[in-house]
């Protein structure tokens, strides 16, 4: 499963693209837990613009990596996500526990 | 009511079928012309329930599932998602919000609320060694109609 992880300074972005579900969420997990404790970066952002799918698995997969960071005292932010995924992540409340934005305004 | 469409899939219990489960249930509805949100919605409830039967059924070990899906003419479509596995010994507890039976912290226990909330209807049906059947409606606003 593709995630593209870029970082400059502080700021760790995680472009995830494709479909997000129970199969594809453990290698997403992986790559971004694995480079996070590595770098333990202040800002982490999950970028959701080229996201085609997502289930509830993606909320599993916002939820850990939420607490990981946390506990390297960073932030997670969540970003381009469709209405579809947002849709989601309400279910879950995650909007009331992550920052959301899309493209640079919060929302 | 009579039946307009029909269509039963049989596949094995692989987390690589969960994008196909979804992703043929999708190009079954399609007939109907639903809006690109009702879709995603149904995509998203078919999901849920592969990856249950999956998960929770079979516990991982590869057999089959069934799926079987109709159109009626008021435009619904019933899709029963079905597996041979372990069965549900807790229904209601089952589907209460959060509640899981994962213990890596990786699964939210959201599948049920997701179905409950993208379909009209959710039903479960399940006895404990033998398996589970959740039936899932949703009525589609439709533009189009397979008689067109």
């Amino acid at each position: 499963m593709p995630v593209k992880i870029t970082v400059t300074q502080n700021t760790f972005t995680a472009y995830l693209s494709g479909e997000i579900d129970h199969h594809s969420a453990k290698s997403i997990r992986e790559e971004i837990d694995e480079a996070v404790t590595r770098m333990t970066p202040e800002e982490v952002y999950l970028d959701f613009k080229d996201v085609v799918f997502m289930d509830s698995s993606g909320i599993g997969l916002v939820m850990g990596r939420y607490s990981l960071i946390q506990e390297h005292g960073g932030q997670l932010r969540l970003r381009n996500m469709s209405s579809h995924i947002r849709k989601v992540m309400r279910l879950a409340g995650l909007d009331r526990l992550v920052l959301i934005e899309n493209g640079g305004v919060r929302i | 009511m009579k039946r307009q469409n029909e269509m039963k899939l049989t596949f094995k219990s692989r987390g690589i079928n969960e994008s196909f489960a979804r992703t043929a249930v999708a190009a079954f509805v399609a007939s109907l012309d639903p809006t690109v949100d009702e879709l995603s919605d149904i995509k998203t409830a078919v999901s849920e329930a592969v990856t249950n039967a999956i998960v929770h059924g079979y516990r991982e070990s590869i057999e089959n599932i069934y799926i079987s899906a109709a159109i009626y003419p008021d435009n619904r479509v019933v899709i029963k998602i079905k597996d041979n596995g372990c069965g549900i010994g807790d229904i209601g507890k089952a589907m209460e919000p959060m509640f899981t039976t994962c213990t890596t912290g990786e699964r939210a226990g959201l599948g049920f609320a997701v179905m409950k909330s993208f379909c009209d209807s959710v039903k479960v049906a399940s006895r404990v060694g033998k398996g589970t059947t959740v039936t899932l409606t949703r009525k589609i606003s439709s533009r189009g109609s397979i008689n067109e």
